[in-house]
């Protein structure tokens, strides 16, 4: 063993991982609508997948109500990432945008959308992340908004870099932006992870990869949009978000407070 | 006004990743209700691997009725100010450790079996999973639930809180393994 192998803990090559990764995907039915818990791959879900089938259930109850979200919840101020410290951060300014509908078409309104991602050099402001990239004083990387009466939500910020973790040797994540999602009732919560076009990481990153099939884990990859660019200010990505159906039909909270 | 989403196919998750604890997490998120409030109770466990390991970096969110059986949509879940809003997040510590301070839910239908609806996040987790936490209530309300009555034995029993002695509700999640807790899908997950 090499010092460099004994320094990363005997990792596996990304040669390995990706012919893990194209034996599972070229096994794999098209269109499977969602990442594959097990998926070796991605060491870390290893001893972290349930090996028994999902269960069916018929939702009812609280599964059947979202959590309500208003304005004294959230700040409007908190959608700008690039405003929260005493100055600007570094990198390049963007504004991030779209629609949240659910699996009917019908906008998600008025919901709570919440974001982190990295600092330009591939840096969170976490405790655990050890990646020897300089942390940007003028920078958190965390967002909130609520989604207006269209579905839309829209975040200012800064393009996040890649960065380097431990799955295997010299692996890297594509840039992304973690964003936190609730629907119209509580079946249609979750977390995923917006991507930047043409990432040349892609291929190589069994996170990215856990959605077997390309043209599902596309729509997770934002669009390059110049009418949302703004002149001499910043670049303008698009990205649609899409739930799954509702079960109960949507009724308007009443604003009813006495619980 | 952007265009629709043409394809109404849903957006896929992703994990959570190692790195939402500055993010997600607020003072007060697993606090539903106040110190001292009647009828106030822990609701507590560990989120385990398939190796018995808790997981410090899992996230856990609770939707639930009141002790009526109504479920809130009242704002102010991230703001705290006494409002019962039936939401709450925590996150697990070192040892994979939850808990929430809140109250009972109450059945919403008559002679259902009352639980704290229940989603799992964690770094290693690609997606996002769904259960339930049954309240310890009578053995015939169990068995007539819809869900539990179609589980073995030893399935129901991981989806049942016991009750300690100082009153608190405890369940512990096991993400794999011997004593796997039943995840559930929904009928509009499919495709
Ligand atoms: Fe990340």
């Amino acid at each position: 063993m090499t010092t460099a192998e004994k320094l990363e803990g005997g990792l596996d090559t990304q040669q390995v991982i990706s012919k893990e990764i194209a034996a599972i995907q070229a096994a794999s039915p098209a269109a499977e609508p969602q990442p594959r818990l097990d998926f070796a791959p991605y060491r870390s879900s290893l001893l972290r997948h349930p090996t028994k089938d999902l269960r069916q259930a018929d939702p009812e109850g609280a599964e059947l109500v979202a959590p309500v979200f208003g304005q004294s919840d959230v700040d409007p101020l908190e959608a700008d990432l690039t405003i929260q410290s005493g100055g600007e951060p570094i990198g390049e300014r963007i504004v991030v945008t779209g629609r949240l509908v659910d699996g009917d078409g019908r906008p998600v309104r008025r919901q709570l959308v919440e974001i982190w991602h990295a600092n330009a050099a591939g840096r969170y402001i976490h405790l655990r992340d050890q990646h020897p990239a300089p942390i940007d004083p003028n920078f958190t990387g965390t967002g909130r908004c609520l989604t207006d009466d269209e579905g839309v939500y829209s975040f200012t910020t800064i393009k996040p870099g890649p960065y380097p973790w431990h799955n295997h040797r010299n692996a890297w994540r594509p840039a992304h932006i973690h964003f936190s999602l609730f629907g119209t009732d509580f079946t249609q919560r979750m977390i995923t992870q917006m991507y930047f076009p043409a990432d040349p990481l892609f291929a190589l990153d069994p996170i990215y990869q856990s959605i077997t099939d390309p043209r599902v884990r596309e729509r997770l990859v934002a669009t390059y949009d110049h009418d949302l660019s703004q002149h001499d200010r910043l670049l303008g990505y698009r990205w649609d978000i899409v739930l799954t159906g509702a079960h109960a039909t949507w009724t308007e909270p009443e604003g009813d407070d006495r619980a | 006004m952007p265009d629709l989403v043409p394809d109404l196919a849903p957006t896929p998750g992703q994990t959570i990743g190692p790195f939402f604890h500055y993010a997600l997490p607020y003072a007060g998120d697993c606090q539903l209700v106040d110190p001292g409030a009647p009828g106030s109770i822990r609701l507590h466990g560990h989120v385990y691997d398939g190796h018995g390991v808790g997981l410090p970096d899992a996230l856990l969110e609770i939707r639930q009725a009141d002790p009526a059986g109504r479920v809130p949509t009242v704002e102010g879940s991230l703001h705290r100010d006494g409002r019962f809003t039936g939401w709450g997040r925590c996150s697990t510590d070192r040892l994979g450790h939850y808990w929430f301070r809140t109250v009972e839910p109450g059945p919403t239908r008559d002679g259902g079996a009352p639980f704290f609806a229940v989603t799992v996040f964690a770094r290693g987790l690609l997606n996002r999973l769904f259960t339930r936490i049954y309240l310890p209530v009578d053995d015939a309300t169990l068995a007539a639930d819809p869900l539990l009555s179609g589980l073995d034995d030893d399935s129901r029993t991981r989806l049942v809180a016991t009750r300690e002695d100082d009153g608190s509700l405890r369940l512990d999640l096991h993400l794999q393994g011997p004593q796997e807790t039943p995840f559930l899908t929904y009928p509009r997950h499919r495709g």
